[in-house]
């Protein structure tokens, strides 16, 4: 197998956190990389870099993604919104407030990823109770908190959704938007 | 039900003790953590998101195999790549770092092998790094990596505890004499006696636990910044005690310490991972100071499977001996332990052992017990403490042979307890291992945890739907935890590690506090009860303190955070300096009003009239004038409005803790499957600070502890290589399977301290393998089945039940 | 755990992709959802110089009823299976299947396809095609094949795709009257691949079992049909013997490997218990 002796780059344009940037990146480059380190958006983490801990978790067009299964040179077109985004949505806040009034984060290595996997649960399973609230949040690992208060916030945003505090808020679809 | 799980009742605790301080209103409440607000937004401040000019990456060549003799490095078409800054090999590094010895004195006899920072010609461990390479960027470090050529003869491997002292295996450190790191006996004398006596019923078990390791999310990271303009070295570090590396680095780099500095700020997991002197670690310093650069380490996670250490590999032949009566008459237990072919710096690979003897049959009040340990050296990766540092083990054997003489004699597990543990009117006592307790509840505990899991209930439905052939279990687990340790721990064998801690509270010039303290955060909330602490000694808003760890800098010199002792020793030293600047402030109001100070208090942010409750002075004004109108102040008088004090627990060699843990699990006889219905465990930490940490505190350490009973084990091949060195393939847990945790609290204030607080953040891993395998036990007894192997996997609950 | 330098390019149509699979061989890697080859190559297993990204291939995505059969495009995201309407009401085994793949954020990239052409044998699609006699539509330079899922999982990721193919379509038979369709597996923890899993369906015609299709995952090096349990099964009036009769043939044929924690004896037992429950399942429905 013959391997490129440079590394050959793209120029990439990506919406990122609602702000167009335009890049030229190695083709190799993960998502995750490109944020950290061509946007300087740190919040996104790496915790394996082979998809199983979640620690990635990012939104790629209105759905969570791995960012490090995710190369920048797909990204190119598309949009990428983080945890760090200037305006986040009444969802993300209020799941952001709920793991603080819930302790639901110690070190907080795990939680831009935790937080990106309950907003798209928020939205896209508002039934859910607890027990599938558990089998979502599966695919992000904490080793800190043992899960049981992410699991209370997540729930308590879940409630304040059926008590209508949301009702104004569209969810982000999808589904319009992939090419 | 899709509402959290009821929010404790009692988010106040503080009422149920006195109170400390005056107009005590934050200890002891569930205060949420605004400082964490900042993580939920992504903006941490982790070592892999600092930037510096000229950042250089290192990547580490690690030995691919289990022991070997290097005969060939060929680094010219790695050292050719652009974008490569160095190629550096163990001799290289060895000129300006000096090599180590992990012993200790008080571990009588413990022996280990020099060790430097990358294999010279052999390398001992399947990880040990033998290579660096430095470049501009991770990826062509490890495209560099690539392009080593590398040549090694293959050794003998020593993997199997069992033969690692015969004779006939090879040495690993031929100049050692042996494979034995550490042995110890202990015999209080009258164990054959209690064995031989005619009312006498024995129950012995063979346990074995699984090498495991600790997976912080956050991988082991630093920046090593070596400035050659003024001969300074900088560490940004993702680690618990950061003035033992500043120590550790002069040593070995023969510096000042006021050329060092090591700076802690956001850690992202650590678990005692993150508090041991690594060989990677030496190594990324020395690079920084040859190559005059920053240099960054960052582990990846196949790397940190290799590297970081791994812990509790034990075989533990145990027997207990009580009377027909129900009176435990004696324990005894015979360990084997595996470690690396080092013992680890500078904490040494001996004490997670020794601890096991120590602490098994604890919360008892037998008087006869012998144990003897053998701590032996394998060339695997290099073990040292981990949460709960020999606590599982020694807890889940203890309350094994427990449920296990119980249901031979026909006692209920619970009830057999009761009877057994020492009185909690019984306090100081002496355990029959020699441990000195101060004061602890198991009677208390063992109350409520019957009364919050509903025992009486449980037990009716088990037995209910074991004749619908549904297997459920209880299992209980009884538990003692050291924390808050005096020098006795490290300090008396010679270890530079502090068992004291300081705190510098000062009063800013606009009335908020600035609270510096040495122990640190990695998100246990030690800087959010600092703040409760610090609010409630000096009398201000909790949102007018801001606290600052972490840095060798910039605070006084202390021990960081492990054994639980951050809490206890780092919060008594805040108590203490909020309680003398409090007086320092009404001394100083006393100079500005010309009031006598004794009819003054502060309270709230202001001094008031002690009779009136009038605000007579703000804070804030106070401030400006102490520190801008010195010339309104009388000459014989300075405000001293920064404040220092240090603790170090002298009373005990440590202060234990107590609690009670109960599991509830279904066995499925047919897959071997378990499912963990629920968790409860009661926990007397003495007076708690913030309920909601502490429960935080328990439910992820009892998750840790669940995963190496049921999940996590580094498995190796017969040729010494890592099986399972991935996230795929090494089970941690994760939410689903994961059941819902519900902490009760009983406080019993230690007076060695003022604050009277002991330590929690690892008395859930220590009693969470001991209940669940007593509820897998318990949930397989009608079979006539036992597992006493971790991690209990399907496969082992099957051949026990006999269906392969 | 940075991948090796390569290229990429985004095919603009399939054709595009042949030319370049073909002018590339084996340097060039095809890239769909990326969630399986973007790991290995994370871990430097691999190092392909040039990545073609098909993801583009619109007229591959969709899932639509065509007649007999369910067609779903080889790069519908696993994510779009587990919510289509027309998958749930036609092919229900699927949409069973589905929640137990990985976790939702790589259902959201991974493709139908690219499991498919992976095969690997703890995967669920595989093993779900295999049990509904689904066909898979092959694509290359030279036009379009069709391969029954019997004939296309050949070994340890090895199918009957050539280089220079790429995988486009599966069709997969209506659910038909009286046919009952049951799915799972038995693995640690959620999303992990399955230390045995069962893809089961069979009409239930009164007390009977007929066309039974027992396809099981991670037992083999590929999905496996129990042939001498499904005979077993079938056939006369269903009860205890008979199901001790299937119990016997599929431990008799089975031969698993052993995997990390896992000895071939439990695997057996683990399969001969999905069995029994998979039957209880559809016979009750």
């Amino acid at each position: 197998m013959k391997t490129p002796t440079d590394s050959p780059t793209r120029r990439v344009r990506v919406e990122v956190n609602g702000t167009p940037l335009v890049r030229e990146v190695e083709c190799r480059k993960h998502l995750i990389d490109f944020l950290r380190e061509d946007c300087g958006l740190k919040g996104s983490h790496l915790g394996c870099e082979h998809g199983v801990c979640g620690a990635c978790t990012v939104r790629l067009d209105g759905q969570i993604v791995r960012g490090c299964l995710v190369l920048a040179a797909q990204a190119d077109g598309h949009r990428v919104d983080t945890v760090e985004t200037p305006t986040p949505g009444k969802r993300l806040k209020a799941l952001q407030d709920a793991f603080v009034e819930h302790n639901a984060l110690q070190c907080g290595y795990c939680t831009p990823g935790m937080l990106m996997a309950a907003l798209e649960l928020v939205e896209h399973k508002p039934e859910a109770d607890r027990a599938q609230v558990r089998e979502w949040m599966s695919g992000n690992y904490c080793r800190c908190t043992g899960y049981h208060a992410i699991v209370d916030a997540v729930c308590a945003v879940l409630e304040q959704q059926k008590a209508g505090r949301f009702a104004d808020e569209p969810v982000d679809s999808a589904d319009e938007v992939r090419a | 039900m899709n509402h959290p799980t009821e929010i404790p009742t009692r988010r106040d605790l503080g009422a149920d003790l006195p109170a400390v301080t005056e107009d005590q209103r934050h200890i002891g409440v569930a205060i949420p953590r605004e400082g964490v607000r900042r993580l939920t937004q992504g903006r941490g401040q982790f070592v892999d998101d600092i930037e510096l000019p000229r950042l250089a990456h290192v990547v580490f060549w690690r030995s691919p195999v289990a022991h070997m003799r290097v005969t060939r490095i060929e680094r010219s078409a790695a050292q050719a790549l652009p974008g490569v800054i160095a190629v550096v090999v163990g001799a290289e590094i060895a000129a300006i770092c000096k090599p180590w010895v992990a012993t200790l004195a008080h571990l009588a006899g413990i022996k280990s092998a020099p060790q430097y920072p990358m294999a010279l010609e052999r390398a001992t461990w399947q990880g040990e790094p033998v290579i660096a390479v430095v470049a501009e960027t991770r990826a062509i470090a490890e495209d560099a990596l690539g392009l080593l050529e590398v040549e090694w003869e293959s050794l003998p491997a020593v993997l199997d505890t069992e033969t690692a002292l015969d004779p006939a295996t090879p040495l690993i450190h031929p100049e050692l004499g042996d494979n034995l790191c550490f042995t110890r006996s202990l015999d209080t004398g009258g164990v054959d006696e209690a064995f031989a006596r005619p009312d006498a019923v024995v129950f012995e078990e063979t346990y074995v636990f699984g090498r495991h390791t600790g997976v912080t999310l956050e991988p082991r990271c630093q920046i090593a910044d070596w400035n050659p303009g003024d001969q300074k070295l900088t560490v940004y570090h993702s680690f618990q005690a950061p003035h033992m590396m500043q120590d550790l680095y002069c040593r070995q780099f023969e510096l000042q310490e006021s050329q060092v500095r090591v700076v802690c700020r956001d850690v992202g997991g650590s678990f005692g991972i993150k508090v041991h002197a690594y060989p990677d670690d030496f190594a990324t310093v020395a690079l920084a100071m040859l190559l005059q650069r920053p240099v960054k380490f960052v582990a990846d996670r196949l790397e940190s499977f290799v590297s970081d250490i791994h812990a509790r590999e034990h075989r533990i032949r145990a027997c207990i001996a009580a009377t027909q009566a129900g009176e435990i008459l004696a324990f005894e237990i015979d360990d084997l332990t595996g470690i690396g072919p080092f013992s680890m710096f500078p904490r040494t690979s001996g004490i997670e052992g020794n601890q096991v003897v120590n602490l098994t049959g604890g919360p008892y009040k037998h008087k006869a017990y012998r144990a003897k340990l053998k701590v032996v050296f394998q060339n695997k990766v290099p073990t040292c403490q981990y949460r709960g540092v020999g606590h599982p083990i020694a807890c889940a054997v203890t309350e094994a042979l427990v449920d296990g003489i119980a249901a031979k004699i026909g006692m209920d597990p619970i009830a057999f307890r009761e009877a057994n543990v020492i009185p909690d009117d019984a306090y100081p006592a002496t355990g029959a291992s020699g441990i000195k307790l101060e004061i602890l509840s198991h009677e208390a505990c063992l109350r409520e945890a019957k009364r919050v899991c509903g025992y009486d209930a449980l037990r009716a439905e088990q037995a209910s739907l074991r004749k619908q052939n549904v297997y459920r279990g209880i299992g209980v687990a009884t538990l003692i935890e050291l924390t808050n340790p005096s020098a006795a721990f490290y300090g008396v064998g010679g270890a530079r590690i502090a068992s004291q801690d300081g705190a510098t509270l000062r009063l800013e010039p606009s009335g908020v506090l600035t609270v510096m303290s040495s122990v640190g955060e990695q998100g246990q909330g030690a800087e959010a009860i600092f703040a409760q602490i610090a609010a409630d000694a000096v009398g201000v808003a909790i949102d007018h303190v801001r606290v600052v760890t972490g840095d060798t800098d910039a605070t006084p010199y202390g021990g960081g955070t492990w054994a639980s002792r951050g809490a206890g020793i780092g919060g008594e030293a805040v108590l203490q300096a909020g309680l003398v600047l409090r007086e320092n402030i009404l001394a100083t109001a006393e100079a500005i009003l010309q009031r006598e100070r004794a009819g003054l208090r502060v309270h709230r942010g202001a001094v008031i009239d002690a009779r009136t409750n009038e605000r007579v002075l703000e804070l804030a004004e106070l401030g400006r004038i102490a520190y801008f109108r010195s010339d309104t102040l009388p000459k014989t008088f300075t405000p001293e409005l920064m404040v220092t004090r240090h603790y170090a627990q002298r009373d005990y060699p440590f202060i234990f803790t107590n609690g009670v843990q109960v599991s509830h699990v279904e066995v499925d006889v047919d897959t071997g499957f378990v499912k963990l219905l629920k968790h409860w465990a009661v926990e007397d930490c003495g007076r708690v600070i913030n309920p909601m940490l502490v429960d935080e505190q328990m439910r992820g350490a009892i998750v840790q502890g669940i995963g190496g009973a049921l999940f996590e084990e580094c498995l190796y091949s017969e040729d010494g290589t890592l099986r399972n060195g991935n996230m795929a393939d090494y089970l941690v847990p994760m939410a689903g399977e994961m059941p819902d945790i519900v902490v009760s609290h009983v406080q019993s204030p230690t007076r060695s301290s003022q604050l009277g607080a002991k330590g929690a953040g690892e008395a859930g891993t220590a009693g969470a393998p001991g209940a669940v395998m007593n509820a897998i036990n318990d949930a397989l007894a009608p079979f006539g089945a036992r597992v006493s192997s971790q991690p209990i996997t399907p496969e082992k609950i099957l051949r026990a039940l006999g269906k392969i | 755990m940075k991948s090796p330098a390569f290229d990429y390019i985004r095919a603009d149509s399939p054709q595009h992709a042949f030319e370049l699979l073909a002018k590339h061989g084996d340097d060039a890697r095809v890239i769909a959802g990326g969630q399986t080859l973007l790991a290995t190559l994370n871990m430097r297993l691999s190092q392909p110089a040039l990545l073609v990204d098909i993801a583009g291939f619109g007229a591959w995505r969709g899932i639509a009823v065509q007649g007999p059969t369910l067609r779903i495009g080889a790069l519908a995201r696993h994510s779009e299976v587990e919510s289509s309407p027309l998958v749930a009401r036609h092919a229900p085994l699927l949409a069973q299947a589905a929640p137990h793949i990985a976790h939702r954020a790589i259902r959201n990239l991974g493709t139908f396809g690219g499991a498919l052409a992976y095969a690997d044998p703890a995967a669920e699609w595989p093993a779900c095609v295999l049990a509904l006699d689904a066909t898979l539509v092959i694509a290359s330079a030279k036009g379009e094949r069709r391969v029954a899922a019997a004939d296309f999982f050949q070994g340890l990721y090895t199918t009957a795709m050539q280089p220079g193919e790429l995988l486009m379509a599966c069709e997969i038979p209506l659910i038909a009257d009286g046919e009952r369709q049951h799915f799972s597996e038995l693995s640690r923890r959620q999303g992990d691949y399955a230390v045995a899993g069962l893809a089961a369906r069979a009409k239930v015609v009164g007390s009977r079992l007929r066309e039974v299709r027992l396809a099981f995952l991670s037992l083999g090096d590929r999905p496996i049909r129990a042939r001498a349990a499904e005979a077993a099964l079938q056939g006369g009036t269903f009860d205890d013997a008979r199901l001790a009769q299937a119990d016997a043939a599929l431990r008799a044929e089975l031969d698993p490997f052993d995997d990390l924690t896992h000895s071939a004896a439990a695997k057996k037992q683990l399969a001969a218990t999905l069995m029994r429950r998979a039957v209880a399942a559809l016979l009750q429905r």
